[in-house]
């Protein structure tokens, strides 16, 4: 055989086997898409077609301007119910609150961490790994308890969306303590060295030089705590009572337990809430690898 | 703090110990300043609520006991559980739990099982797509490259129950599937199983204890994980000098040669906390079990950590899942530190 035949020949069966990777890994994303578009609102749609009969988007239109009728304040009355703006804004403040508290406290503790030698460095460090191990599943009951008790404006913490704010980025800070600090390691301390004698202060060195270097770090720490905000409705639903302070992720939760489910609206919301994640995440995607691989290296 | 380090040498001078002291106290108040923002939230949010769990494990902790407030006596006689000392600890482990199908010993065996069939396959599918994606020469590899991630960036509790769905017995996709490969090639899969129902094991002998249910939220979550391990993989492939396999090649090594001894060895240093973090990942993957099988056929694809959140949810058992969290730390801790020791051996192995 030529050469130049082996080399098609091998070609084509790369190919293939990539071809088989792409069918397996669109699969679930192309039968979610199609019952989204599924005119019938059905359980399942009876027969593997993209594009179903009667294809229409009107599960999008429901779940983008419709009221969710799970989530009244009255059942009764439609408009005391939620609609997707106010759940969005809702999702954002809790995403958006718990990444930026993770990523402020995160990164200056990191840094400490990595830089001074203080007292009772070790002790903090240890405290942080072991938090890390703690299962949070067994958190609900003490943090209900714990949360309650604490009251803001009158109402009690947990019943706030800043109550879920504050667990969601605590749950996460022990993890990217970890993985920030790890990568802080990483970067010379002759750079700080050089600021400092040119004259630049303690906290300037900080946020021009350190931060700027330790971007995919901070990248991954924004995502996940955004993540976690946004998907998270367990605690959420445990905690908060009015339904005015209700997000996506628990709309998302009820339709999935009513007795019969709205699948097209179901995998309209579920499409329409992975948007968001998926931009973020092909943004930040060249930096993910190197921040939680290196954090993970140096100890 | 740096600056003063800096500024202290070029003075020349030997300090006394006084001043040493009060250095090193200056330097940790400024570090304390650093980290009291994280310290403050963890405390409240997580530390007092980890000490409020320990104590609850040594108690019979029920619904009506919520109403049990610390810093208000008056509800101490009312609301106080009853300590029950190592109670809930010996029930979880001699498996004596008020609960239907409970089985520590079979819980532990297979959540290991369930947590190493997944990183091999995750590396396994990961390590070989990086492979065919680093090949010379190959057509749309950027395509491939980007499309390869979605599994991961997809949030994974909307891909869980996207999968929940595809197995439905009657009209699952996966189900619709078999029978159109029935229809096209004249075979006879069966086209209606009911995943998460059917007892019989698939795999027999050792094996034996593992439903088909099991091999169904395996197949899902090797979907979802195995795309991390292959973008670190690829990355670790861009390191790999060329010159390497050329001169290999030169001397006649065959391409399973130099797999083993060049490729492996080389991005060996990358995934071994790539695979640390994974196991960690997938020892405590809630959202597929929760979702997918929700511990069917009888609690036998159930997981600790799902175990411990039904505890909560539907028993209501607070101490219980308590003390059962704290069985989990444990051997997360014994875990980390096997693997601790193993990944030292690597290194070592490395240098």
């Amino acid at each position: 055989m030529s050469k130049r035949n082996r080399a098609i020949l091998r070609q084509i069966a790369l190919q293939a086997f990539l071809l088989l990777i792409t069918a397996i890994v669109l699969f679930p994303v192309l039968w979610i898409i199609s019952l989204a578009v599924d005119p019938r609102n059905i359980d399942k749609p009876l027969s593997l077609t993209l594009i179903p009969p009667g294809a229409t988007l009107d599960a999008f239109r429901k779940v983008l301007f419709g009221p969710f009728n799970l989530l009244c304040t009255n059942p009764a009355d439609p408009s005391t119910c939620m609609r997707f703006s106010g759940l969005l804004k809702n999702s954002l403040f809790v995403a958006m609150g718990s990444s930026l508290v993770a990523v402020v406290t995160g990164t200056t503790a990191a840094y400490a961490f990595s830089r001074f030698r203080f007292i009772g460095r070790q002790a903090g460090l240890l405290g942080f790994i072991v938090l890390i191990m703690l299962p949070t599943s067994g958190l609900l009951a003490p943090l209900y308890v714990l949360l309650s008790q604490i009251k803001i404006g009158g109402e009690p913490l947990r019943a706030q969306l800043f109550g879920l704010v504050l667990a969601y980025s605590s749950g996460f800070l022990p993890f990217a303590v970890w993985t920030l600090k790890g990568y802080f390691d990483t970067i010379p301390k002759e750079l700080e060295e050089a600021a400092l004698i040119d004259g630049a202060g303690t906290f300037t060195t900080f946020t021009k030089i350190i931060l700027p270097l330790a971007v995919p770090a901070l990248a991954v720490t924004v995502l996940n705590s955004f993540m976690t905000g946004w998907t998270e409705f367990i605690l959420a639903w445990s905690f908060l009572e009015d339904p005015k302070r209700f997000t996506l992720a628990m709309a998302l939760r009820a339709m999935q337990g009513q007795f019969a489910t709205p699948w097209s609206e179901f995998a309209a919301m579920s499409i329409v809430m992975s948007i968001p994640i998926l931009i973020l995440f092909f943004l930040l995607q060249k930096y993910l690898v190197s921040g939680l691989t290196l954090g993970g290296v140096k100890g | 703090m740096a600056a003063t380090r800096v500024s202290a040498s070029w003075q020349g001078k030997p300090k006394g110990r006084l001043a040493q002291l009060k250095q090193r106290v200056s330097e940790s108040t400024t570090a304390w300043l650093y980290i009291l923002p994280a310290a403050l939230a963890m405390l409240v949010v997580t530390l007092v609520p980890y000490i409020f769990q320990i104590w609850m494990s040594f108690t019979d902790f029920r619904v009506k006991n919520l109403r049990f407030n610390l810093l208000d006596p008056s509800t101490w006689e009312k609301y106080a559980p009853p300590m029950v000392g190592l109670g809930n600890y010996v029930k979880i482990l001699t498996s004596k739990l008020a609960i239907e199908n409970y089985n520590f010993a079979r819980l532990f065996a297979f959540n290991v099982t369930w947590t190493v069939a997944n990183v091999f396959l995750h590396v396994v599918i990961g390590v070989t797509v990086a492979l065919v994606l680093n090949a010379k020469g190959l057509l749309g590899r950027r395509f491939y490259r980007s499309l390869f991630v979605l599994p991961w960036a997809m949030p994974g509790y909307v891909a869980a129950l996207t999968w929940r769905n595809m197995y439905d017995e009657r009209f699952g996709a996966i189900n619709q599937l078999l029978a159109i490969v029935n229809r096209w090639l004249g075979t006879s899969l069966p086209a209606d199983t009911r995943w998460f129902v059917v007892t019989q094991p698939p795999i027999g002998g050792l094996l034996s204890f593992l439903p088909l249910a099991f091999y169904c939220v395996l197949i899902a979550n090797t979907w979802l994980g195995w795309p991390f391990m292959s973008v670190v993989a690829t990355g670790a492939l861009q390191s790999v000098p060329e010159e390497l396999y050329e001169a290999a090649s030169m001397d006649g090594a065959t391409g399973l040669q130099k797999l083993r001894h060049i490729t492996i060895p080389m991005i060996r240093p990358a995934m071994v906390p790539a695979i640390m973090l994974g196991t960690i990942w997938t020892f405590n993957q809630f959202s597929v079990i929760f979702f997918i099988s929700q511990g069917n056929p009888f609690g036998r694809t159930e997981i600790l950590i799902t175990q411990a959140y039904k505890l909560v949810s539907e028993q209501r058992l607070y101490g219980v899942a308590a003390a059962f969290s704290i069985v989990v730390f444990f051997i997360l801790l014994g875990f980390t530190l096997i693997q601790n020791r193993v990944t030292r051996a690597t290194e070592a192995y490395n240098e």
